[in-house]
C-alpha cells in the first residue's frame, strides 16, 4: 500500500487523533495525539492489509523553544510481508513527560523505550522495567534535551568520585605486610 | 556412592557475568540467577562504553560527523560509513556516481567479509575451537592490508565521503582485492571442513536459541540473527542502495532459528560477500568517484591545496555546513550485524537538528534474556556468540 495511503487510513479510524500528515523524500510521518497511542499501534498491526509487524526503530526528539509541545516520540514501522514503511510521531509536552508503552504491541521497542527514558526523560506507563539502561540509574539529567550541555554536567558523576577516592585508599597498600 | 544418588536440595544463586569476561564480546554484563546449571533469570546491563555519539553528531557538520560512525562498530567501520553517507545524500537529494557506487559496494562487502570471519573466530572460540580462530585473523589481516593500501588507515577508515568517495581505487588495490577473492572460497571451505559437520559444534548449537520467525520479527531483529529464522528480510534486497541492484547475489535463509541455522547463514553470506566483491571488480565502470554538486560535496583534496576558492569553499563546508533542505529522513543500510539506520531531524542549517543511530546490536542485546533463561548456562556463551553483537554500536 501506498504510504500516504495508510496516512489517509489512520485519519479515517482516528479522525480525532490524527494531527498532520507530511511528506519529504518519498517517506511520510503521520503526526498524532499522545493519548490514544497504543490502540493506534494496535491497530497498525492487527488490520490484515497494513501489518507493521516489524518495529524498526523508537527514538525520541526535543524541540525545545521551536514547537508547542516540547517532544515528540518518533516510531519507525515497517511491513515484512507488504514491503511498505511508516513513520508515526507522538507529540509529549513537557509539563506531562509520559506515554503509553507499546511493549504489547512490538517485544522490539524495550529496550528502545528505556532508552527515550533515560536519554529525554519521557516515562513511558506500562512498563515493566522503566528503568535507565546506557546511563548509571543515579545520573542526574537527560543528556539529549537541547537544554544539557554538551561537555556534560559541572559536577562529576558521584560513581566516578567514588572511584577516585577508593583508588587513593588502594595506593597506599601495604604488599609486605 | 549412596551420598552421590541421593537427591540433594539446589540453592538460587546469583553470579555477574563480564563486563571483563571474555566471551562478552566487549564489556557487556550479565547477571544470572542459577539453579544449579539451569538460567532462571538473565539481566543483561549495557552502557559501559557510551560516548554519546548522538549529541556529538548534533554538534557537528554532516561531514564532521562522519568519523564518529566509524567508533560505532569499530571492527566494520566502512559499512558503517557507507551507511551514513548514503543517509546523508538522500537528505541532501544528491546521488554518488556510478564508479563510487560499485567501489562503495566493494569495500562493504570486504568489511563484511572481515567482521563475519571475526563473528567466525570467535564465535567458535568461545564454544571451544581454537585452531579457526587464529585462521580467521590471519584472513582479516590480508583485509586490512587492502584497506591500508586503499586509504592508509587500517579500522578507523573514514573512507566514503558524502556525494562519493575520497581517492579512486588504484589497480595494484585491485589486483590485491581480486586476487583475494579467488583464493577466499577455498579459504572458506577449509573453516567448513573444520566446524560445519564437526560433531562437538553440533552439540553445543544444535537446538540453542530458538526462536521463531513470528518472533524474531516482532523483537526488531535484523542481519543474520533473523534470517536464521528463515525471514529473508535483506535492506540490500528490499532497499537497494549503491550498487547492490546491478550485482547478482542470494540471501541465504535458514530453517529453524537455532545457533545452528544462524552459523549457517552467516558463513552463507560470507561466500555471497566474496561473489559480490568479484562482480564489482570485474564491473567497475570508469568515472569521476565524486558527485558534481559543489554545494553540497567537498571539493577535491588537490584542488584545495593549489586553488584559493576551494580551500574557502572547504572551509566553510567544514566549519559551517551546507543549506539542508529542512525534513526528516530515515535511510537503514544492510552492516553486518543487521540493519543500521539513521534517522536526521534537519532544520536547514549545516548540523543535523537531531541524529538518532538505530544500532542493530543494541536490540539483539535486548533479547539475551528471551534467548538463555530457561537453558544451561554454558548454552549462556553460544547466545552470546550467535546474535553477533559489538558492544561500541550497542552503546554508542
Amino acid at each position: 500500500m501506498e504510504p500516504l495511503q495508510i496516512a489517509e487510513k489512520i485519519k479515517e479510524r482516528f479522525p480525532e487523533e490524527a494531527l498532520a500528515i507530511r511528506e519529504f523524500r518519498g517517506q511520510v510521518s503521520v503526526t498524532v495525539k499522545k493519548d490514544r497511542i497504543r490502540d493506534i499501534c494496535r491497530f497498525l498491526h492487527d488490520e490484515p492489509d497494513l501489518f507493521f509487524d516489524y518495529p524498526v526503530d523508537l527514538c525520541g526528539v526535543d524541540y525545545m523553544g521551536m514547537k508547542e509541545s516540547r517532544f515528540e516520540v518518533v516510531y519507525h514501522l515497517y511491513s515484512i510481508k507488504h514491503r511498505h514503511a511508516l513513520r508515526l510521531k507522538a507529540e509529549v509536552p513537557e509539563k506531562d513527560a509520559r506515554i503509553d508503552s507499546v511493549l504489547p504491541v512490538w517485544a522490539g521497542v524495550n529496550w528502545h523505550e528505556r532508552e527515550c527514558y533515560d536519554m529525554f526523560g519521557i516515562s513511558f506507563t506500562g512498563h515493566p522495567d522503566m528503568r535507565r539502561v546506557l546511563l548509571p540509574e543515579d545520573w542526574e539529567g537527560h543528556p539529549l534535551r537541547k537544554d544539557y550541555p554538551v561537555k556534560g554536567p559541572e559536577k562529576e558523576w558521584s560513581g566516578f568520585l567514588d572511584v577516585l577516592e577508593r583508588s587513593k585508599k588502594y595506593r597506599r597498600f601495604d604488599w609486605q605486610g | 556412592m549412596e551420598d552421590i544418588e541421593k537427591p540433594f536440595e539446589t540453592k538460587e544463586m546469583t553470579i555477574s557475568m563480564g563486563p571483563q569476561h571474555p566471551a562478552t564480546h566487549g564489556v557487556l554484563r550479565l547477571v544470572l540467577n542459577l539453579n544449579g546449571e539451569n538460567v532462571v533469570k538473565c539481566t543483561p546491563h549495557v552502557g559501559y562504553l557510551h560516548r554519546g555519539i548522538e549529541k556529538l553528531g548534533e554538534n557537528r557538520t554532516y561531514f564532521a560527523a562522519l568519523p564518529l560512525t566509524d567508533r560505532l562498530d569499530y571492527i566494520s567501520s566502512m559499512n558503517n560509513n557507507v551507511g551514513y553517507v548514503n543517509a546523508v545524500e538522500k537528505l541532501f537529494g544528491i546521488e554518488a556516481p556510478s564508479r563510487a557506487k560499485f567501489i562503495r559496494t566493494m569495500v562493504a562487502e570486504l568489511g563484511r567479509i572481515s567482521s563475519h570471519i571475526i563473528w567466525l573466530g570467535t564465535h567458535v572460540l568461545d564454544i571451544g575451537a581454537t585452531t579457526p580462530f587464529l585462521l580467521a585473523m590471519a584472513e582479516r589481516e590480508k583485509i586490512l592490508d587492502l584497506f591500508e593500501e586503499l586509504c592508509g588507515a587500517r579500522l578507523t577508515v573514514s573512507y566514503p565521503r558524502v556525494g562519493g568517495v575520497r581517492n579512486d581505487v588504484s589497480q595494484k588495490f585491485l589486483d590485491q582485492a581480486y586476487e583475494f577473492a579467488m583464493k577466499f572460497d577455498a579459504r572458506m571451505d577449509e573453516y567448513e571442513t573444520l566446524v560445519t559437520e564437526n560433531r562437538i559444534w553440533k552439540e553445543r548449537t544444535v537446538d540453542i536459541g530458538i526462536i521463531s520467525a513470528e518472533e524474531a520479527v516482532n523483537w526488531g531483529l535484523t542481519g543474520g540473527t533473523l534470517r536464521g529464522s528463515g525471514v529473508d528480510y535483506d535492506v540490500r534486497k528490499y532497499f537497494p542502495y549503491d550498487a547492490y541492484d546491478q550485482v547478482e547475489f542470494e540471501v541465504p535463509v535458514g530453517k529453524k532459528g537455532d545457533c545452528y541455522d544462524r552459523y549457517l547463514v552467516r558463513v552463507g553470506e560470507l561466500r555471497q560477500a566474496n561473489r559480490i566483491l568479484r562482480q564489482c571488480i570485474e564491473k567497475l565502470p570508469e568515472g569521476p568517484v565524486l558527485a558534481d554538486a559543489p554545494k553540497f560535496t567537498l571539493p577535491p583534496k588537490d584542488m584545495v591545496l593549489k586553488d584559493m576558492e576551494h580551500l574557502i569553499h572547504q572551509f566553510i563546508l567544514i566549519t559551517k555546513g551546507p543549506t539542508v533542505p529542512e525534513g526528516e529522513i530515515y535511510v537503514g543500510t544492510e552492516v553486518p550485524k543487521g540493519e543500521l539506520g539513521f534517522y536526521f531531524v534537519s532544520d536547514g542549517t549545516g548540523r543535523p537538528y537531531r541524529m538518532r543511530v538505530r544500532a542493530p546490536s543494541f536490540i539483539h542485546a535486548s533479547v539475551l534474556p528471551r534467548l538463555c533463561e530457561g537453558g544451561l548456562i554454558a548454552d549462556v556463551i553460544a547466545n552470546i556468540g550467535t546474535i553477533d553483537i559489538v558492544l561500541g554500536e550497542c552503546d554508542r
